[in-house]
């Protein structure tokens, strides 16, 4: 039986680990290859390298940094942020990424997700989703609205329609965010995620909003996720990897427990 | 030494970073003699069946792979490679190298909740004792990505089963040749296992 996965997002500003709260007051936590380490070293099952770098003179750091995570870390990598064309993927897939996470610029220019489908695989694509809850209207019936540029855009795409048409345009996987939820630490949104998961074929990742284990343990039971997302959580040394995986397992959700 | 075959198909340098970490010195080549000249050979692959064939084909590659597997070299196929040395793929029904007897099958697409790739951990249970499976234990999970499985023709070729669905196997293999649908090279401690085993492998079971 397929076990569900725990994923630690990294959040990587100019090379080094930063963490947001809500999308905004940024703040540098550490080295990003060493907490990778760390993380891989107790059981960590995926890892998630989101470039939040502003400057695009600066983006060849990040490269560097995959590239090093990748000669230690021997788990899927998924890197995303500001992920714009074709070229883009392929130099993140050669440093070292398996997953290519896009988001923005495939709201804005759709066929982005089937032209990196195509060039590095439909598995390795993954449609990254920044969703708000919003009046349930003519425009958005779902009562979910697609949100880009970390947040800060509302776009009016109706959130459940562009999760069906990311799977159709070829993503193999898709990260439901939520905007709301997110640094909360009150617990994923739950109907969100249970109605993307229930609408598509592809695997589901919950994110936004983990604060505690049982958070985590809703995300992949109610929320009917196929993993869940985890970021302060576990970067400032309150919960551990091995400690959530062995709550889940505690607590009827199959993980893999032996690393 | 090892070769890791490239036929445009996936990130071979994941295959040889592993190689790296458990001592083995893995080259990269698109270049048949180069890779019947190889003391050991890895033949890996994501993406699609219909593609990986042609690009083979174009290349010789086909040809270089019959050789060395009759030649007795220690041959380890990985998820694609795997799926395409068997005789037939459902993925673009598209006639493959039969190296393997046996099909490749689509995931059923009947039950509504089965999310199609198989993708994560999953139990990799040995049903067959092989050097390259040398200190797998119970329980161990490695990582999968894919949405059609092996049908082997021959009961004896499986070495290992997981459960999605129903039980595929998940490692097959025969004589000088070993094949796993799991990609060792992203399965942490016991993938790397996997791989130093295949190290000093010297082709027989």
């Amino acid at each position: 039986m397929l076990s569900k996965r725990l994923i630690a997002c990294l959040d990587v500003r100019d090379g080094k680990l930063a963490k947001s709260v809500k999308f905004v007051d940024t703040k540098d936590i550490g080295d990003p290859v060493e907490k990778a380490r760390e993380y891989y070293v107790d059981g960590l099952d995926e890892l998630v390298f989101y470039d939040i770098t502003a400057s695009s003179d600066k983006r060849n750091i990040m490269l560097d940094v995959v590239e090093a995570v990748a000669e230690q870390v021997f788990i899927p990598l998924s890197v995303g942020g500001g992920v714009r064309s074709v070229a883009d993927a392929t130099d993140l897939r050669l440093a070292g990424a398996e997953k290519i996470n896009v988001n923005s610029a495939a709201v804005l220019r759709p066929p982005l997700i089937a032209e990196c489908s195509e060039a590095v695989g439909a598995q390795n694509i993954v449609l990254s989703m920044d969703i708000r809850r919003v009046e349930a209207s003519a425009r958005c019936p779902s009562g979910y609205e697609i949100v880009i540029n970390g947040g800060r855009k509302p776009m009016g795409i109706d959130a459940l329609w562009w999760a069906q048409e990311g799977e159709r345009l070829g993503a193999g996987e898709l990260v439901v965010n939520s905007i709301d939820a997110d640094g909360t630490r009150e617990g994923y949104e739950l109907t969100l995620t249970a109605m993307i998961s229930q609408a598509v074929r592809i695997p589901v990742i919950a994110s936004g909003g983990a604060g505690k284990p049982e958070h985590l343990q809703q995300a992949l039971t109610v929320g009917k996720a196929d993993a869940a997302l985890v970021a302060s959580m576990v970067h400032f040394g309150e919960y551990t990897v091995s400690g959530l995986k062995r709550y889940l397992h505690d607590n009827g959700v199959k993980m893999r427990m032996s690393w | 030494m090892a070769v890791i075959i490239d036929y445009d198909a996936g990130n071979l340098r994941s295959v040889q970073r592993a190689c790296a970490q458990v001592g083995l010195e893995a080259e990269i080549s698109a270049d048949p003699d180069v890779v019947r000249q190889a003391p050991r050979v890895i033949f890996p692959g994501v993406g699609a069946a219909g593609a990986a064939m042609r690009s083979i084909r174009r290349e010789g590659m086909d040809t270089a792979l019959r050789d060395i597997i009759s030649a007795g070299t220690p041959v380890l196929g990985i998820c694609l490679g795997l799926q395409i040395s068997f005789d037939y793929s459902e993925e673009n029904d598209q006639t493959t190298l039969g190296l393997l007897p046996g099909k490749v099958c689509r995931f059923s697409f009947d039950q509504p909740d089965l999310k199609v790739p198989h993708m994560g951990w999953n139990e990799v249970r040995v049903v067959q004792p092989h050097p390259l499976l040398a200190g797998i234990e119970p329980g161990d999970e490695f990582y999968f990505v894919h949405g059609y499985y092996p049908v082997p023709a021959r009961s004896e070729q499986i070495y290992a089963v997981t459960d999605y669905e129903h039980d595929f196997a998940s490692a097959v293999g025969s004589g000088n040749y070993f094949a796993t649908q799991f990609h060792p090279e992203k399965s942490g401690r016991v993938g790397l296992r996997l791989l130093a085993n295949f190290s000093t492998w010297d082709g027989t079971c």
